[in-house]
């Protein structure tokens, strides 16, 4: 990409010290954690049992690093949002420790406030009121001055294709362009950490895509970091450098998601033989592979898992060609994030 | 001061929205000359009974303004909710704004918007031959204020603690019915059974009604008129905490 073209340009001439640190200009400054959470949990009284608690969140340690995007996966329910909130101190921990943009969130709530941006799900604006309007007004308090708000507001809007909007109200926006909105005004204050509570929530797919890609610019060219909760495996697989998934108010696994794939179920080999003969063989051959399981044979045809398919095949088509047997097809399926969550457990995250 | 500036800042874009909705404007301020056509002749004949002093202007106008204060608070939580629910509350909290400001601001805003109804309350019950000291009149500005900055409050706390229209309605009900019957705002209560003035003593709006009626009929040096006030900034301060309380709370 041109330097010139730059949709950000603008906000990286202001003081070093209020921009984000690109992820790829050293190595000492990849490494930064910028989120730093132990033993975070959450409880809340049930209403109607006398004294009896839910646990919402049941003891989370995670970590992040600057520059990084991060999702964070689960179910409805697994206690996503209340996490994101006590990391936005929009909810008190019931236990355990945080440091966030290197403000303790427990000591320093306001700090944390100051450093963080935060896009909820329910969206930031009033219908009833103009797009300028709200930005200049949460700006404010911020502390930023006036003409700097309409400045960045106006500069934070192009990049986000938002141009022409500043004197319409937003409730006459599209969803899409209400949640690029929400964005803005998640980043007026220019934080080095932005959360995003499930982005792309009722959006059709071309606003996903559109959204996505602004989420991706967001990282790429302004350095910063996201930290996103989704329950759609599409999105955290197609955004997230690495993936948290939570379930039942635990972490139950995380990694970038060509490992979490790999981890859990590896891929799927689904041969079709001319014979049912053939197929009994060949299912004794695929047996004998590094990491196969055992392989199920339906009639003609054989399906196992081999953590790495695309090495496994060349061995496997090697071993059936000296075997003398013909394979008139061959399926490698990799797994999706649902697979994984499948496998970790025991429900399909469309439940 | 942060919480001033924060205020300031809130009070502001309440503002603005509220200006932006004409119709609300003009509701707002239709509703109190309604009130003086259409019910101020009925007044007429029982501003001569025996339970009130002076005109029916001098009876009628305190009771009004009361009420104004009152209802005029009392209703503002359904605005807050809509808030809410549009994320803008959230939104505020999650920025580094003092935590009362948040309510302060929006009940400021309501506090400007009863104060202007005030104001075209009296203007028009001037013209139809309401005759008081300029003094009282400020009085009963002063006090419509106190009373709908209570109210607003308190009805700002509710919406932003129960988050239902469904909640808030019955809530604001409930408490206004017994406020308005038991005030002498459109009968005096002198009228009661001896029981039912009992009770009535113990709501403080009686009281605040009747030191606005004292200052209409020129009496400032009446006892009265110090306890309605006094009553008036304890309801400011009451509705402030529990405003505060509730929105600290949010982020419990």
């Amino acid at each position: 990409m041109k330097p010139q073209s730059h949709p950000f340009q603008p906000i990286r001439r202001l003081p070093a010290a209020l921009i984000a640190v690109p992820n790829n200009d050293n190595e000492a400054q990849v490494t930064n954690t910028i989120i730093e959470a132990k033993g975070l949990k959450r409880s809340f009284k049930a209403r109607g049992a006398k004294g009896k608690t839910i646990d919402a969140v049941r003891g989370i340690d995670l970590s992040v690093r600057e520059g990084e995007i991060v999702g964070f996966l689960g179910p409805n329910g697994a206690g996503k949002t209340t996490t994101l909130k006590m990391l936005c101190t929009l909810l008190t921990p019931t236990d355990g420790s945080a440091t966030v943009v290197g403000a303790d969130l427990r000591r320093d709530p306001v700090e944390v406030r100051r450093r963080i941006g935060y896009v909820s799900q329910a969206g930031s604006t009033s219908p009833e009121a103009k797009v300028g309007e709200e930005i200049v007004s949460h700006a404010r308090l911020y502390g930023i001055d006036k003409q700097v708000a309409i400045q960045r507001g106006k500069e934070l809007l192009a990049a986000l294709d938002l141009a022409e909007i500043w004197d319409r109200t937003c409730g006459s926006l599209s969803g899409g362009q209400r949640r690029r909105l929400d964005i803005v005004m998640g980043l007026i204050h220019q934080p080095r950490l932005v959360f995003l509570d499930e982005p792309s929530t009722g959006l059709d797919p071309q606003s996903r895509a559109n959204l996505w890609n602004h989420i991706r610019k967001l990282r790429d060219e302004l350095g910063t970091t996201v930290f996103l909760t989704t329950h759609y495996m599409d999105e955290a697989d197609s955004l997230s450098d690495r993936i948290l998934i939570i379930d039942n108010g635990t972490i139950v696994a995380e990694g970038t998601p060509a490992e979490l794939k790999k981890r859990v179920s590896g891929d799927t080999i689904t041969l079709t033989l001319r014979t049912e003969a053939d197929a009994a063989r060949s299912a004794e051959i695929a047996a004998r592979l590094t990491g196969a399981d055992a392989p199920v044979s339906e009639a003609n045809v054989v399906r196992f898992h081999v953590p790495d398919g695309a090495t496994a095949l060349p061995v496997l088509l090697g071993d059936l060609t000296k075997a003398g047997i013909d394979a008139i097809g061959v399926d490698v399926n990799r797994p999706t994030l649902d697979d994984v969550f499948l496998t970790l457990t025991g429900r399909s995250l469309r439940d | 001061m942060s919480f001033i500036r924060d205020t300031w800042i809130i009070f502001r874009r309440s503002m603005v929205l509220s200006l932006r909705q004409p119709l609300w404007v003009v509701i707002g301020l239709l509703q109190p000359i309604l009130y003086l056509t259409l019910f101020g002749p009925l007044l007429q004949t029982i501003a001569a009974t025996s339970g009130f002093q002076g005109d029916a202007w001098q009876v009628f106008v305190p009771g009004l303004l009361v009420q104004l204060g009152i209802f005029g608070g009392l209703f503002v939580g359904f605005g807050i909710i809509a808030e809410w629910r549009s994320g803008v509350i959230d939104r505020q909290l999650v920025s580094p704004a003092a935590r009362t400001a948040i309510i302060t601001g929006r009940t400021l805003r309501d506090v400007v918007v009863i104060t202007v109804q005030a104001i075209v309350l009296v203007s028009a019950a001037f013209f139809m031959g309401l005759r008081v000291p300029v003094g009282a009149l400020l009085i009963g500005l002063v006090l419509v204020a106190l009373l709908g900055a209570a109210f607003s409050f308190i009805s700002n706390a509710i919406g932003i603690a129960t988050k239902s229209e469904d909640a808030l309605a019955p809530m604001v009900n409930t408490l206004a019915l017994p406020i308005l019957l038991l005030s002498g705002i459109l009968l005096p209560m002198t009228l009661a059974p001896a029981w039912l003035q009992m009770v009535a003593n113990f709501n403080p709006f009686k009281h605040i009604v009747e030191a606005l009626r004292a200052v209409f009929l020129g009496q400032f040096d009446a006892p009265i008129v110090w306890i309605g006030l006094l009553l008036a900034v304890v309801l400011v301060v009451l509705g402030a905490w529990v405003g505060s309380r509730v929105l600290a709370a949010q982020t419990k």
